[in-house]
């Protein structure tokens, strides 16, 4: 895998992680690049994009796009499963996931993309074995300091609402779906039922 | 119990917010980083954004240069400047912070500081160097989660130069007994592998160790080093296939622990790294291939849940079916997923399945007969990334039937397509097909105009480049040259009379050169209007000043007489003062010709017979005289670009390699005066300038061509070329079953797909038989590279022959039943000179060898085969005799011998048996190496109890620590049926290494003109008193080296590679040990030389 990107459906990138050396404005162009590409795609379409010579995989959850990029032998179908798996241990970790977890915990979130990639290949695909390493990292830091943990990890759910709303000033919250609290929990995007009913977190 | 744990691990997280929540309302009031987040979503403007952000960056600046900032505090900063360099504002302020942070912090610091380094900095950033030793000391720490964190750190970013010093360190956690530790430490390694191959080529043994790892995570992760090696040489692991076997049997019978397990399909990571290997394996390998055919139908097998994860399974099981040796059976069943992939409704599925579909389908044509309705389908589909992958899978079937249609439906998509890369790469395909299968001229001119319309200024430059070519090299019949060319003036005298506004400059320059040329085949266009047509580009404002000479010369040729000569006399006049240089130049000989009649009649009315080729004296040679001249005027002499870059960088940048600037401190501490270091003098010999040396000045020449050389590969035919060439080498000989042949002949009425829609039926249908027309079962054969059904109109001549007959040829050689053919005929051709020993004379030896070889006991074989060693051959230095292979009654072996100016590579042909063994041909292939024949006459066959011998020569291609010869050897035993048996052979890279003797001052000119070089510490051999001078003659005995000078700590060697690469390696004491760098114009031989000269040192 050559980096992978994820980013709001206003834009805004929420991570980036870069397995292949490039200069910060070269990663700046690919990244407006591709962020621009990628939403302007409609749901229906495939979640691969021929992108220079490389192939974009992409598939969006909630209002997260998750965006990889392999090269040409790769196989497109597990990407899509290594986004997910990924998506299920945020999920996992921080119970529920949503784009607000990821904003303000995003070096936690950085920390499991790296137990669970490692230099651009999986590292590890069991799921148990991902958090066992991240909690057990997390506990070293607990017992350093067990009063004073340093970041919120939990936004009670009234805030999140509000924090929600603002995020996504310039686009208010005109769509039904986002009125309502359980929705930002990171789903699958609206596809089609066949797909639905494969994927799809619990 | 391990439930118990997960259960307990699950709750974790739980138990843990539930720990901060009560904190998380006042957390999130005073943290910094949710009152920044807040503060931007507050915001409306970009502006405003960027103010804050500015602000907050301030703020962040002051506070961490501020001493009294503790190490938590600096976390927290560094979790903002990560967050402000996300939105795209530069923090570089904080980059060396973080290395502090990483040294300094605990815990969850250190692990924010690492991951802030990992954000911030790129492989080459020079602040890495500052994390070394923080890395050195977490390596070692009893703090299992520091070990982790350094090896995650090192996996992603670690500087090339800096692997050694950490490299004992990770090795050593290989055998740690954490699996979490081992398995990074693999990773690491593969990282290391991946950015410096030669550093861990000594620890390949341990890789097999991880390999074989207890815990099946670490053994999936060696398997990243493992594709990556096999990719580069499948040869060297043939040995590994059944271990990838069985994993994989293992994998897909569910031995694996649960929690590999990803919706229910077994390890579907690791089954599809396995699944990528096995096909780099079985490639062009029928034995090997067998090995895995029962795997790969079980895996096919297993895989028959409905779900992505098992769809991407069965899709690398295909292609791996479909790269192996045949077998019909599977490829029967891979044929029947690729149809449930291209008939899916799952969008991604489709893709996938067009992918695939382009992969087989020059091997089996019929998949896309029985799916052409859904092809045309895609052909209109919403999707632009099925429809270019449609027409991708179209390029691949163009026949010269249907090209017509093909390029209409890519000129289509091109018309629609406004990425850059899309078109530059559809462009290029389009003037392929064009060239190759145009079936008029017309077609072809109009083809090849849209093409340079569309096409503008970003398309390769030798499409262009091609096209004028094939215009004027021409073809077989000159009434076909004319006409073609007429066609081309016609078409663009309208094209410039309409509105030649919008067309790119390249189609500019393509039309003014064209013109030019011969716009005198058509006698009725007066060359006025020509001119006059010529004058209107030039006075337009977008021309570009190329195309604008490209005009004048154009003009040139055509300013005869009349009104021509005073349009060119009045163009000549008002650019004979332009800025532009070049278009000056052409302006001053547009002038002087149109003024002097004489000198045109002479040059331009010859017309035709100017037509004769000139001799091109490539090496300038008739420059010599004024190249010494001028250098002995005090003129600098010639520099390569490359050497020119290389010290204006020097001039420029502080050099922070602290190697470079020891050279005269340690020099002066010597206080050898008289005495210049290898660097020193080669600037000052740079500088002076005097140097008149020959074998200089030929070094510059032949580095000057090279660097021509690589600018043309980079830019284009190859570029483009490579993708297709390199598919139709994959495609394994066809296994043409009698079940297979009879479905082809029937899918030749096109079978309806299940997903047509009746009202579009008739056009569709229309459609479709344009498209798959000369794809049926008889014409398959042509996509094969068989034979051609129609000859190509257009051939090229010197380029696009070589270019064409390379993917013919390779597919050939993966035709079994016309290799043998195909290589008898290459080797009778090449008259490779093979020589039998008969050696009746010696009759007891020959006897005693077959029968010793019976017994398969090598020494006594060994003595008696180094007795046939040509005369010539037996004074010199031989290596051992190892057996190769076997047949039936053939035994191969080999030895390689070292001649000064050549490496001869001896086969031993013993015939055990009694009879005589005919038709034996014996074809050495390499990759890396250049193989010649080398004796006097070929070796048609042995007779009973004899040995043949024959001689290869060869010379490095591409230097590697160790290069291999594969062969083959083929032979008939009486009437029996040919056999063969495959082999290969490996020789370490010094057996072509010799010394070269040169004198300091050489050595010291030679050394900057060589870009390519690596450094590194070795080990010293500290036995004597002169350790540096012992430690010289080691490497110079074992390696065959040339020791030119040893000047106090400091020494200098020189070697050659075979025929004449030379390298050389300058040697310092430092620190107890022997600090080495290396240079030479070749790529790896830096790398591969240090490899070896470690391995002799540490051998010793």
């Amino acid at each position: 895998m050559q980096f992978m990107l994820l980013f709001s459906r206003q834009g805004k990138l929420r991570l980036q992680k870069w397995y292949v050396p490039l200069s910060d404005k070269e990663k700046k162009k690919i990244t407006r690049e591709l962020v621009q590409t990628v939403l302007a795609r409609k749901p229906k379409m495939c979640s691969f994009l021929e992108w220079r010579d490389l192939k974009i995989v992409y598939k969006r959850y909630a209002s997260l796009y998750f965006c990889c990029a392999i090269e040409d032998q790769d196989n497109e179908l597990i990407t899509l499963e290594i986004i997910h798996r990924y998506v299920e241990l945020l999920d996992k970790y921080f119970g529920s996931v949503c784009e607000l977890d990821i904003i303000f915990n995003f070096e936690k979130a950085y920390f499991i993309l790296d137990e669970f990639l490692l230099g651009g290949e999986a590292q590890e695909t069991s799921k148990k074995n991902v958090l066992k390493a991240i909690e057990q990292a997390d506990l070293l830091q607990e017992d350093a300091k067990v009063s004073a943990p340093s970041f919120f990890f939990h936004i009670s759910s009234a805030l999140t609402c509000m924090l929600y709303h603002r995020m996504s000033n310039g686009c208010p919250p005109t769509h039904g779906e986002e009125s309502k609290c359980t929705n930002y929990v990171l789903q699958e995007a609206e596809t089609p039922r066949s797909v639905l009913e494969e994927i799809g977190l619990t | 119990m391990s439930d118990v744990v997960e259960k307990t691990l699950t709750a974790l997280p739980s138990l843990l917010s539930l720990d901060s929540q009560p904190g998380s309302t006042k957390l999130s009031s005073t943290s910094k980083l949710g009152s920044l987040i807040r503060g931007i979503t507050e915001l409306t403007s970009k502006h405003e954004e960027e103010k804050l952000i500015q602000r907050e960056l301030v703020s962040i600046k002051e506070q961490v240069s501020s001493p009294n900032t503790s190490m938590r505090q600096m976390k927290d900063l560094m979790v903002r400047a990560i967050y402000c360099e996300m939105l795209g504002y530069e923090a570089s302020f904080s980059y060396i912070h973080a290395i502090k942070l990483a040294q300094q912090g605990t815990a969850l610091e250190k692990r924010v500081g690492y991951l802030a380094v990992s954000l911030f900095l790129n492989e080459s950033h020079e602040l890495l160097l500052l994390l070394v030793n923080t890395v050195l000391k977490d390596l070692q720490s009893t703090n299992l989660i520091e070990v982790c964190m350094a090896l995650t750190v090192v996996s992603q970013i670690f500087p090339k130069d800096m692997i050694p010093a950490i490299l004992p360190l990770v090795e050593e956690k290989l055998n740690h007994p954490k699996e979490i530790i081992r398995r990074k430490a693999v990773l690491a390694l593969y990282k290391f592998y991946l950015i410096a191959p030669n550093q861990v080529q000594h620890i390949h043994s341990k890789f097999r160790l991880a390999l074989c790892d207890r815990d099946p995570g670490v053994m999936t992760a060696s398997l990243h080093i493992y594709l990556q090696m096999i990719q580069e040489n499948p040869e060297g692991y043939k040995d590994l296939t059944t271990s990838f076997v069985t994993i994989l049997k293992q994998v897909v019978g569910g031995k694996l622990p649960m929690d590999f397990n990803y919706r229910s399909v077994p390890a579907p990571w690791l089954q599809i790294q396995l699944l990528r290997i096995l096909s780099l394996l079985g490639k062009n390998d029928q034995s090997t291939s067998e090995i895995m055919y029962e795997v790969l139908d079980e895996s096919l097998q297993r895989a028959e849940m409905n779900h992505n994860i098992t769809y991407a399974i069965l899709y690398e099981c295909v292609k791996c079916i479909y790269t192996i040796h045949p077998k019909s059976e599977l490829l029967e069943k891979a044929a029947k997923c690729i149809g449930n992939f291209v008939l899916s409704p799952k969008m991604n599925l489709k893709y996938l399945g067009l992918k695939a579909l382009t992969y087989v389908v020059q091997q089996d044509p019929k998949l896309a007969l029985q799916h052409q309705m859904t092809i045309i389908e895609c052909l209109d589909h919403y999707d632009l990334l099925i429809k270019r992958e449609t027409l991708e899978l179209l390029f691949r079937i163009t026949n010269a039937q249907n090209v017509t249609v093909i390029v209409e439906k890519m000129l289509e998509f091109l018309s629609t397509s406004k990425d850059d890369y899309t078109t530059t790469d559809l462009v290029g395909k389009v003037a392929e097909l064009a060239e190759k299968y145009a079936p008029d001229n017309e077609w072809f001119i109009e083809t090849m105009n849209t093409v340079f319309s569309v096409g503008g200024d970003t398309m390769q430059p030798d499409i262009p480049n091609n096209f004028l070519k094939l215009l004027c090299e021409g073809f077989d019949s000159v009434e076909e040259d004319r006409k073609l060319r007429l066609f081309a003036v016609d078409s663009y005298v309208s094209l410039l009379q309409g509105k030649p506004g919008n067309l790119p400059q390249r189609f500019l320059q393509v039309i003014s050169w064209v013109l030019g040329e011969y716009s005198h085949l058509r006698e009725e266009l007066d060359p006025a209007t020509v001119m006059r047509l010529l004058v209107k580009l030039l006075e337009r404002k977008q021309t570009s000043s190329e195309t604008k000479s490209y005009v004048l010369m154009a003009m040139t040729k055509l300013c005869r007489s009349g009104e021509g000569v005073s349009i060119a006399q009045e163009v000549s006049e008002s650019y004979s003062s332009s800025m532009d240089t070049v278009l000056r130049q052409r302006a001053h000989e547009l002038q002087h010709l149109s003024h002097n009649l004489e000198l045109r009649t002479r040059v331009l009315l010859p017309g035709e017979a100017g037509l004769e080729p000139l001799e091109v004296d490539s090496s300038l040679s008739f420059l010599d005289g004024f190249v010494s001249e001028a250098l002995a005027a005090g003129a600098a002499p010639y520099k390569p670009p490359h050497q020119r870059q290389e010290e204006l960088a020097q001039a420029k940048a502080l050099s922070l390699e602290p190697y470079s600037l020891a050279l005269p401190i340690s020099m002066s501490s010597c206080s050898i005066t008289d005495r210049q270091s290898p660097t020193l003098l080669s600037m000052s010999s740079g500088l002076s300038g005097d140097s008149t040396d020959l074998s200089h000045k030929g070094g510059s020449t032949t580095l000057k061509l090279d660097g021509v050389k690589r600018v043309w590969g980079k830019e284009g035919y190859l570029a483009q070329r490579e993708p297709i060439e390199e598919a139709q080498i994959e495609v394994p000989s066809p296994l043409r079953s009698p079940i297979q042949q009879t479905e082809t002949g029937n899918s030749h009425s096109p079978s309806p797909a299940p997903t047509q829609s009746p009202e579009h039926e008739p056009e569709k249908q229309q459609l479709a038989s344009s498209l798959f027309v000369g794809l049926s079962s008889q014409s398959s054969v042509c996509l094969m590279g068989k034979s051609e059904p129609m000859p190509q109109r257009f051939r090229k001549k010197a380029k696009g022959q070589s270019s064409t007959s390379a993917p013919t040829s390779n597919s050939l050689i993966s035709l079994p039943s016309t290799v043998d053919h195909l290589l008898c005929t290459n080797l009778l051709e090449k008259t490779p000179e093979l020589s039998e020993v008969h050696a009746a004379a010696n009759g007891t030896c020959d006897v005693e060898a077959a029968l010793v070889s019976h017994e398969d006991s090598n020494t006594p074989q060994d003595l008696c085969l180094s007795s046939h060693l040509p005369a010539e051959l037996s004074e010199l230095f031989h290596s051992e005799i190892s057996p190769l292979c076997s047949t039936q009654s053939l035994h191969l072996s080999a030895c390689y011998v070292q001649k000064e100016d050549s490496l001869i590579l001896v086969i031993f042909i013993t015939n055990s048996s009694d009879f005589a063994v005919h038709d034996v041909h014996v074809d050495l292939d390499s990759e890396q190496l250049e193989v010649s024949c080398a004796s006097d006459s070929p070796v048609k066959e042995v007779r009973g109890c004899c040995v043949a011998v024959c001689q290869y020569s060869l010379t490095v291609k591409r230097p590697s620590a160790h290069v291999t010869v594969a062969g083959m050897v083929s032979h008939q035993l009486h009437i029996e049926t040919p056999q063969t048996a495959q082999f290969s052979y490996e020789l370490p890279l010094t057996s072509f290494v010799r010394p070269l003797k040169v004198s300091t001052e050489e050595y010291g000119r030679m050394w900057l003109d060589f870009t390519h070089d690596t450094k590194q510490n070795l080990t010293l051999i500290n036995d004597g008193e002169e350790p540096l001078t012992d430690t010289l003659t080691v490497l110079k005995k074992k390696l065959q080296l040339h020791i030119v000078e040893i000047i106090g700590m400091e020494g200098i060697v020189a070697c050659r590679l075979l025929p004449d690469q030379p390298c050389l390696m300058h040697c310092r004491l430092h620190a107890g040990s022997l600090a080495v760098w290396m240079r030479s114009s070749l790529p790896d031989l830096p790398d591969c030389l240090m490899y070896h000269c470690q391995r002799s040192l540490t051998e010793h």
